[in-house]
């Protein structure tokens, strides 16, 4: 998109904003962000135990940073008139996620180089480099890591499969609507419920309808979950069973923005389909695919739900995503400490990869255009 | 004047069986692909209604091979003989019912207000906010798509306890509206972008402000692209797990908890798992048969541009 300088919606105003408005809107921001700054005060003094409040939580320091970003956003508009109001667009997002994200990031790091069992009454204890140091020698950790590695590879046949299903649908067929429900079911449930439905029962040993077709097939004593390799690829196939869906409707949006004329003048040329799809379809499809995989690498680096649910990580970590690794973690000794450490590692390790993988797909993207 | 002119070629004629053949390839892929998407949903529904032995059978088809019986219903309250009962199972199931339903739809609907203003300010306004321009905006709310839910799990656990809102709904709302909100800006900027701005300088002219233009004109044209986004999130908010795993234990608990709490035991009975987990996916699969346009509408928002 081509975005010119300057607002694309021009407001001419005439507001006349007195000394005594801006005074006003001042004394407002900055009387909030006092009161703020104050009652933070006296609960630190509280919780040090300087001076005898009594306050139970933290929610007043909570109430009075409602307001003041209440106060911030008000005052806006009285120091700015009618360019105040604009901001207000934006302001209530940006405040919302800046106190969601970035104050618990701040304070993750806080915790991250600390020991701090919830349960044990000591509370919270500095231990500086020790969490790194557990970290280098955890091989489950890293273990987690490289499963992450495989998981992503995954994508790929993914990606090839919800592209042929998006050709299919996109060809001439009957009854499109019923397929395209029907293909777009899984992505609508609850990773939860998938986990029993298709990893507890389905794929149950004895009763489980896929055993006794496997049975049926020749294998005589089907194990979903008993070696390594196996169980990791059923999460990866459980996983790709709800999230194919998003890839196909993604793709099928993309082939469908294909204008009719290029794949008309081929045909005419006489080429065949498969020619006609290496040379025309795929590479226009280009910029779409990068989109859907860089979107499903996301998703995927959450994946946690399914392996909680049906493997808790076994046998012997093998299907430990870095997710249900920290969550197990975390349920087994509650020390949140460690646990955000290595959240934190791995938050880091998403970014490099992940820009890599940007800078990597623009530059690969670029010369054909 | 009924002559023939043209006629088919050999090779023409012949093309047509490769043509057919085509077809039913075509036609066995999707139906294959469709039993794959369908069966364990299938599964799970009449599994609800089986007793023990129709599941050591295997019996697959509900009134020629097994009998159904009510008792995945009863295991959850909702048979006909225990519907007028008291029965605490069934109040247990709907307060989780209860809170996942209040906690998705509020999320997905703040989400919804504070995006769409975020998206439309970023769409048509140009912001400075210290060394933030606008495309450093756009990328500060869509990175945070990137950051996983983990990163926030632990912190968010000692804060909440501090500030007293764990396990409760408010903070789960609050939570889950920041996962789903770079996902509403991302559909809304995106919609705002493909409305002409000459419609709302039209109001001005006519001398509505920023704000009434935006909630009279802009609004409703862009409503499709705010459902889409809105049951977007619903889906999002309704199926999270690991959030409500960590940060609820007795009120709050939704039902996706609940049916992960239940799994854990190999003791338990097969018919009320499976109405458990029929009841959690069916207000979705609902939303996908009757809405399907708006989720596909949402999601190929971002692909196409």
């Amino acid at each position: 998109m081509i975005r010119t300088e300057g607002d694309q919606l021009h407001v001419v105003t005439a507001d006349n904003i007195s000394d005594r408005r801006r005074l006003f809107g001042k004394s407002l921001i900055w009387g909030s962000a006092a009161l703020l700054v104050l009652i933070i005060a006296l609960q630190i003094a509280d919780q040090s135990g300087r001076v005898a409040l009594g306050f139970e939580t933290w929610r007043p320091t909570l109430y009075a940073y409602v307001l003041w970003a209440g106060c911030v956003c008000w005052g806006q508009v009285i120091l700015h008139g009618e360019h105040g109001k604009r901001s207000l667009f934006i302001l209530p997002a940006a405040l919302f996620v800046i106190s969601m994200v970035v104050f618990p990031l701040i304070f993750a790091l806080g915790i991250a180089f600390s020991n701090w069992n919830l349960s044990s009454p000591d509370g919270r204890q500095f231990n500086g480099l020790d969490n790194v140091r557990q970290m280098w020698g955890d091989p489950f950790y890293w273990n987690a890591l490289r499963n992450m590695v495989w998981y992503v590879l995954a994508i790929v046949v993914e990606y090839a499969i919800a592209f042929g299903l998006a050709l299919l649908l996109n060809s001439q067929i009957r009854a499109r609507k019923f397929f395209r429900v029907a293909f777009l079911l899984p992505l609508m449930l609850s990773p939860v419920a998938v986990s029993w439905m298709i990893g507890k029962s389905m794929l149950e040993i004895r009763f489980g309808p896929i055993a006794r077709l496997a049975r049926e097939l020749g294998w005589s004593s089907p194990s979903f979950f008993g070696s390594p390799e196996m169980a990791r690829a059923m999460i990866m196939i459980m996983d790709a069973w709800t999230f194919i869906p998003f890839m196909m409707i993604m793709i099928l949006a993309g082939l469908q923005a294909i204008p009719r004329e290029l794949r008309e003048a081929a045909e005419v040329d006489g080429a065949p389909a498969w020619r006609r799809f290496w040379e025309i379809t795929f590479p226009l499809m280009l910029p779409v695919s990068v989109t859907a995989i860089l979107i499903r690498i996301i998703f995927k680096l959450k994946l946690a739900d399914v392996i909680i649910n049906v493997t808790s990580g076994g046998p012997g970590g093998a299907t430990d995503s870095v997710t249900s690794f920290i969550f197990r973690e975390y349920r087994d000794r509650s020390n949140v400490g460690y646990g955000t450490l290595l959240a934190i590692v791995y938050l880091v390790l998403i970014v490099i990869a992940m820009t890599a993988l940007m800078k990597i797909a623009d530059r690969w993207m670029k010369p054909r255009y | 004047m009924s002559q023939q002119i043209f006629h088919d070629r050999e090779s023409d004629l012949s093309y047509r069986p490769s043509w057919q053949v085509s077809r039913v390839a075509i036609y066995a892929v999707l139906l294959l692909w469709a039993l794959i998407c369908l069966f364990p949903i299938y599964w799970t529904i009449t599994t609800s209604f089986k007793a023990a032995p129709d599941v050591m059978q295997g019996n697959m088809v509900p009134w020629v091979d097994f009998t159904p019986k009510w008792l995945g219903m009863r295991s959850l309250g909702f048979s006909p003989e225990a519907i007028f009962a008291e029965s605490t199972v069934r109040e247990e199931f709907l307060k989780r019912f209860w809170n996942s339903t209040v906690v998705a739809v509020s999320s997905s609907l703040l989400a919804l207000i504070l995006g769409s203003c975020a998206a439309y300010g970023l769409s048509r306004f140009d912001y400075r906010f210290g060394f933030m321009r606008n495309s450093d905006l756009s990328f500060f709310f869509l990175s945070q798509l990137i950051l996983p839910p983990v990163v926030l799990a632990l912190p968010f656990l000692v804060l909440y306890k501090e500030l007293a809102l764990l396990d409760t709904r408010i903070g789960l709302i609050l939570l889950y509206t920041l996962t789903v909100l770079p996902i509403v800006i991302w559909i809304m900027r995106d919609q705002f972008g493909s409305i002409p701005t000459e419609l709302e300088e039209a109001a001005l002219v006519d001398g509505l402000s920023v704000w009434g233009a935006f909630l009279t004109i802009i609004v409703p044209i862009a409503l499709p692209g705010m459902v889409a986004a809105f049951i977007l999130s619903l889906v999002l908010t309704w199926n999270e797990y690991f959030f409500a795993a960590l940060l609820t234990s007795t009120n709050a608990k939704t039902l996706p908890v609940m049916v992960a709490s239940q799994t854990g035991s190999q003791g338990i009975s097969w018919w009320s798992m499976a109405a458990l987990s029929s009841a959690a996916i069916l207000p979705l699969i609902v939303i996908g048969i009757f809405l399907e346009r708006f989720i596909i509408k949402g999601m190929a928002a971002g692909a196409v541009k």
